[in-house]
């Protein structure tokens, strides 16, 4: 971990470890004993396992059920809408009637259904950023936690200017040089949560690689890319799971951001975050353009974060129970 | 005749929310001025026990029953402001870990104070001050401005134990309890804390009660003991008579697992372990692993029955228990024969880490088919020569480590395979050394996939014939490392090594992270394997009582030198060298005991 | 020689420093070092390639990178940010002036609304840990740390602007040359939302450290050495969750520098968020550069301090062991 900040900007919480007493069972939840359903020898592989684990939460539950449902609606939108995003049916802020069911927006389109073509953009694009940042960041980490030289050194460094910037400030950076496009949004969001992965990643690779497991690898003379891939990675694959959910989350809310601000998707398309800064001049008289936009995008991003919480808690009782290097 | 100040009914902690027993008819009492030792392995539910006679437990775990009576009054009713009187004024607590349980942003000084403060001793600041200096002189340290102006951190293990001890007397409480206290520290810190401890409990009369898994130190220091398993007081008697011959199988076992100083004895572990709570049969825990045990056993808890005075035993069977012949020190007196081989490993070494020197001209030999003890404090470099003999030292070597004849290189890396399956290391902690994320399986065939080019049935023969050298089923190769007890996993360990079919062996401290009667059974293991396969061993350990069992030479070693090397029945019988006196006096003896009566 | 303490806290000023200059590099080498991008782009759709050579050599862009970075250094040190090149081509510092003090005002009652909430929901909930209030705080928390901070803004104004209360007004119209101070009304909203938009952070993580605290080994030892509750909490729990609360603090404010930007969009507040907002939509380079230099330099500075402040709040670090 770089001492040169004691708390790594950017740094995110996501709960508490229990400590554990020197007899070691007295904070261990009862079926972490093996008294409910038995462990079993019989494992799935680990990420569907917890997985498995985080479903008996209410928390992801709720979350889960938000989260599908906003991307069925996505999925399913565009086929059941009843009119083109483009077609104008109606007056500008119309009230709902039975041609444009939530009314229309501010230049007469149906808002129904650019709401339902909208998603699209946001979910894709989140995805796209949070991949790309996860694979620079899981690399960087993994590469600076396991080599511990000068380089990692460098790498952290590096990682710490970037943090620097807030995320927004940095992508409209770029924005101002290369024009607002899908791609660069995708990279310059990926790029700015790559950091904080890089981190953790960091930090639970170092961790990792302190057990002997790793030295016994060593000693019968693995190469570094195997004990890489056979020993760490998979131990690092929870708090993996927790960041991508966690900057998935931060994905959403920033590519929704970016477009409200006119920087993503372009007039005409039908995106949630455009649509909320165009009809929001008529907020006033026609509310359901900027509400119904909104609450979806509310509703994906609190499914993100409740998902991403009970998976958090399911790997604090799978570390507990399996003593996770 | 002195009187009993403190006792224990019924006692029983469950888990909390779970309400999953922990301890159960927990009986004991305690004697005026006398220390009571309170013995157990994991899971044994000692620490539970001893913390609920402050009417205290952590997250997780509640006390859901019984009385604990000091001076008539029970402590497990008292709440509130009565309850913070007792604690510290009436009754203290040592804690295992003192680093942690002195607060890292208060100076030591004002730590002091608030126990006088809070329990309106002394009427004055200067009395109080008075009171502080006494205290420091008690447990041999300065109690001058500059020391009390001192943060935890600035003290080392035994500095700051003993800031917790005076802590812990400053009231003069009728009763002490002290959990661990000497874990982690060196054998001559622990020798220094457990004469100060000796010292206050007699100068002030306490009684104490001392938590603890080791017998030796329980030999030297108590009075009474009282053995736990599996959440119950299975015995409890003047400790003269448990050495002497036990009532109880499990602590007759225990006692033949503790290794001697003075001599040599055969190690027996006891086969199994330890039930963990929730998992606890209706009848005595320890039946499955008892020799004597019977079906009443498995079926009907044994109630408490007295044997001596103040000496009571829970057993269907102590009466043959009883007749058994009394526990020996030593009962091995061959000396130790070398096999005479020439040299396998030679190593002549000064080694780095970092800048720092930290191994200082080295010159030791490994002998074919034979153990050498490598013995020293944590800090002494023993660990570090290990690792530099099995290539794992990533820091500058200088010199020269020669196997057969030819150098080797640094990094086992960089080592031809021949080389590197040859000499094979087992880690100190089972819980780290196994990948928790890999099958027993891929664990053990991993050397087999990197040494030998198997076919699959070959490979399956072969894992088969590793664990039966270890005594494991193969219904182990399923299992993930959490599910297997620590002395399964250092198994499993060893049995990773023997795979690659080493001739050396290398063992790092590898009983350390162990229960006593576990230790025992690696021991034994060990040995066996040594003289079955003829392998040459190299055996770290800190604790020198354990190398008459295993090696036949011994290397003493103190900050990154050797300082005495020969024959281990020598070198620990008439030592020529100051340190290695030092450290066989410091070390406690459970024959103490035995020399009692 | 010099004591420990001044040692560690020169080194983290020099990362700091370094930090800064690192920066300056990046937001010079995105802005300028395609400077035919930057002039056609400025140009438009009257760009022709004289024009674009003449715009070139106006803004110095023809000479070499290194130059032209150690003059816009240098110009930054004597405080000349350069012009606009849009509109009037005013002086960027003019520019920035009061909307700097404006936007510093808004993230300062935002604060002062996020900080002690947070204090408090954050220091209750893990006091009593897995109770009712704690399952509140923390759903509450969940959802609101999901929200992209426009979103709050949207629903703030949909509740108090509105329907439901036209209690404040939705949109800051504050006379561009009055002070903030003076029209406190039009401040509410938006610092609500930051603060609304920061607080969950800062509230899981104070009670993360609250709950570390109280079932630490010296908190329990402290209990069992007879200690009355009050002064466990106040003698042994606090110094020790300090900080932690100095950290979250300069998180949370480092953080709303970011949030500040939409915000103020949204509301149309007349800071220096808002004015980012407008110079990338314009191209106007000279506006960029500073207020990326600016604010990432906040982000650097209240780290620094947040450092330094833990460095000489904790005794460990103090003597200089670490």
């Amino acid at each position: 971990m770089s001492d040169e900040h004691l708390v790594p900007p950017g740094a995110r919480f996501v709960g508490t470890r229990e400590v554990g007493t020197a007899e070691g069972f007295v904070d261990t939840p009862e079926h972490d004993l093996g008294l409910s359903s038995p462990r079993g020898k019989q494992r799935r592989s680990e990420w569907v396992q917890l997985l498995l684990e985080a479903l008996h939460y209410r928390v992801t539950q709720v979350g889960l059920a938000m989260f599908l449902l906003i991307v069925t609606l996505v999925v399913v939108g565009p086929y059941v809408a009843p009119h083109s995003p483009f077609e104008f049916v109606t007056d500008p802020y119309a009230k709902p009637s039975a041609i444009a069911w939530l009314g229309g927006d501010c230049l007469g389109r149906d808002v129904l259904s650019r709401v339902l073509c909208g998603g699209r953009s946001v979910l894709i694009l989140s995805f796209s950023a949070t991949a790309i940042g996860m694979v620079l960041g899981v690399s960087t980490g993994l590469v600076a936690g396991y080599a511990r030289t000068v380089v990692s050194e460098v790498i952290m460094r590096g990682l710490d200017v970037l943090l620097a910037f807030p995320q927004i400030v940095f992508v409209l950076l770029l924005i101002s040089v290369l024009g607002p496009q899908r791609w660069l949004l995708v990279l310059g969001v990926g790029v700015t949560l790559a950091p904080p992965i890089g981190r953790v990643v960091y930090g639970t690779t170092m961790n990792v690689k302190e057990g002997d497991f790793v030295l016994a690898a060593e000693s019968l003379g693995v190469s570094h890319l195997e004990i890489i891939s056979s020993e760490i990675l998979p131990n690092i694959v929870s708090p993996l799971m927790v960041e991508f959910g966690l900057n998935l989350t931060f994905a959403i809310g920033t590519i929704a951001s970016l477009s409200f601000l006119g920087f993503g998707m372009q007039p005409p398309a039908p995106d949630w975050g455009l649509m909320i800064n165009e009809n929001r001049v008529g907020l006033v008289i026609q509310p359901y353009s900027v509400l119904v936009p909104t609450a979806l995008i509310a509703i994906l991003a609190i499914g993100a974060n409740l998902v991403t919480d009970g998976v958090a808690h399911a790997m604090i009782g799978l570390e507990r129970d399996t003593g996770s290097a | 005749m002195s009187r009993i100040i403190l006792t224990v009914r019924d006692l029983e902690i469950a888990l909390d929310p779970s309400g999953v027993e922990v301890d159960r008819d927990v009986n004991l009492e305690l004697v005026e001025g006398e220390v009571l030792g309170l013995v157990g392995e994991t899971a044994s539910g000692k620490t539970t026990a001893a913390t609920s006679l402050l009417n205290f437990q952590r997250r997780g775990a509640k006390i859901v029953g019984g009385s604990i009576r000091i001076d008539d009054r029970d402590v497990l009713a008292l709440g509130g402001s009565q309850l913070r009187e007792l604690r510290g004024g009436v009754i203290s607590y040592v804690p295992q870990d003192p680093g942690s349980a002195l607060n890292p942003a208060l100076r030591i000084g004002p730590q002091l104070r608030e126990v006088l403060e809070f329990h309106g001793f002394g009427n004055s600041e200067a009395e109080r001050r008075t009171r502080i200096e006494e205290m420091m002189a008690e447990v041999l340290l300065p109690s001058t401005e500059e020391f009390l102006r001192r943060y935890p951190h600035q003290l080392s293990g035994g500095q700051q134990q003993r800031v917790v001890l005076a802590m812990a007397f400053a009231c003069r409480p009728k009763i002490i309890v002290l959990d661990e206290p000497t874990t982690g520290l060196d054998v001559t810190t622990q020798a220094h804390v457990l004469d100060t401890i000796r010292d206050l409990v007699t100068a002030h009369r306490v009684a104490a009660v001392y938590v603890t898994h080791d017998l030796a130190v329980v030999a030297e220091l108590t009075d009474r003991i009282a053995v736990m398993y599996a959440g119950r007081l299975v015995e409890i008697g003047p400790a003269a008579e448990l050495f002497a011959g036990a009532s109880h199988p499990y602590t007759r076992r225990l006692l033949q697992a503790v290794p001697v100083l003075t001599g040599r004895r055969t190690l027996e572990g006891i086969p199994g372990f330890a039930p963990r709570p929730g998992h606890r049969p209706a009848g005595c825990a320890f039946a499955p692993r008892c020799s004597y045990a019977v079906a009443k056993c498995s079926a009907e808890m044994p109630p408490e029955e007295i044997v001596g005075q103040m000496h009571r035993v829970r057993c269907w069977r102590h009466k043959e228990v009883e007749t058994q012949a009394p526990l020996l020190a030593h009962d091995d007196d061959r000396p130790l024969e070398s096999c005479g081989q020439e040299g396998l490993i030679t190593v002549r070494v000064t080694a780095w880490y970092g800048s720092r020197e930290v191994l200082h001209d080295i010159d030791i030999t490994l002998r074919a088919r034979e153990c050498l003890a490598l013995v020293g404090e944590s800090g002494s470099g023993k660990t570090t020569l290990a690792r530099c003999i099995a290539g794992l030292h990533r820091f500058r070597i200088e010199g020269d480590i020669a196997f057969q004849g030819k150098g080797l290189p640094r990094l086992a890396r960089d080592r031809p395979r021949a080389i590197r399956h040859a000499i094979q290391y087992v880690f100190q902690n089972p819980y780290s050394a196994l990948n928790p994320r890999k099958t027993i399986a891929q664990i053990l065939s991993q050397p087999l996939r990197i040494f030998f080019d198997y076919t699959r049935d070959q490979r399956e023969d072969r894992l088969a014939e590793v664990l039966d050298l270890v005594s494991l089923d193969d219904t182990v190769l399923s299992r993930y490392p959490d599910q297997l007890s620590g002395g399964e996993r250092q198994r499993v360990a060893i049995a990773r090594a023997l795979a690659a079919e080493p001739t050396v062996l290398i063992c790092d401290e590898v009983t350390s992270w162990l229960d006593v009667s576990v230790q025992a059974s690696i021991i034994q293991l060990l040995v066996r394997l040594q003289t079955e396969i003829g392998l040459c061993m190299l055996f770290v350990t800190h604790n020198l009582a354990l190398i008459r069992s295993i090696a036949y030479d011994v290397a003493v070693m103190s900050e990154g030198r050797i300082v005495e090397y020969g024959p281990t029945d020598d070198v620990l019988a008439d030592p020529q060298v100051d340190y290695t006196r030092k450290l066989l006096a410091d070390t406690p003896k459970i024959e103490v005991a035995q020399l009692k009566t | 020689m010099l004591s420990p303490v001044l040692k560690i806290i020169l080194r983290r000023l020099a990362f700091g420093l370094l930090t800064l200059v690192v920066i300056s590099v990046l937001v010079f080498a995105a802005t300028q070092a395609l400077p035919g991008d930057t002039a056609t782009a400025i140009l438009g759709k009257s760009a022709t390639p004289e024009r674009v050579k003449v715009l070139e050599k106006q803004l110095g862009l023809d000479r070499p990178l290194y130059e032209q970075y150690f003059s816009w250094v240098a110009g930054i040190l004597r405080g000349d940010f350069g012009n606009s090149l849009v509109g009037t081509m005013l002086p960027v510092t003019q520019m920035i002036g009061r909307r700097l003090m404006n936007t510093l005002a808004l993230m300062l009652i935002a604060a002062l609304i996020d900080v002690p909430t947070a204090l408090v929901l954050g220091s209750l909930s893990g006091r009593f840990r897995d109770g009712l209030f704690d399952g509140f705080v923390s759903v509450g928390s969940l959802t609101f740390a999901a929200l992209p901070t426009f979103v709050i803004g949207i629903m703030l104004i949909l509740a108090f602007a509105t329907q439901i209360l036209q209690i404040l007004p939705a949109v800051s119209r504050i006379e561009p040359d009055a002070s903030v101070w003076s029209q406190m009304d039009l401040l509410w909203l938006p610092a609500l939302t930051l603060a609304l938009a920061s607080a969950p952070f800062a509230v899981r993580m104070l009670r993360g450290s609250m709950i570390e605290v109280l079932e630490s080994d010296y908190v329990q030892m402290a209990r069992l050495k007879g200690t009355p509750e009050r002064l466990v909490l106040q003698r042994h729990a606090l110094p020790n969750a300090i900080v932690p609360f100095i950290q979250v603090v300069a998180l949370d404010l480092a953080w709303m520098i970011g949030g500040v930007v939409t915000v103020e969009y949204l509301f149309n507040f007349p800071g220096i968020g808002a004015l980012l907002v407008s110079a990338v939509s314009d191209r106007d380079v000279p506006v960029i550069q500073a207020l990326v230099l600016l604010i990432a330099s906040a982000y650097v500075v209240f780290n620094l301090v947040a450092d330094i402040l833990t460095i000489l709040v904790t005794p460990r670090l103090r003597t200089g062991l670490q």
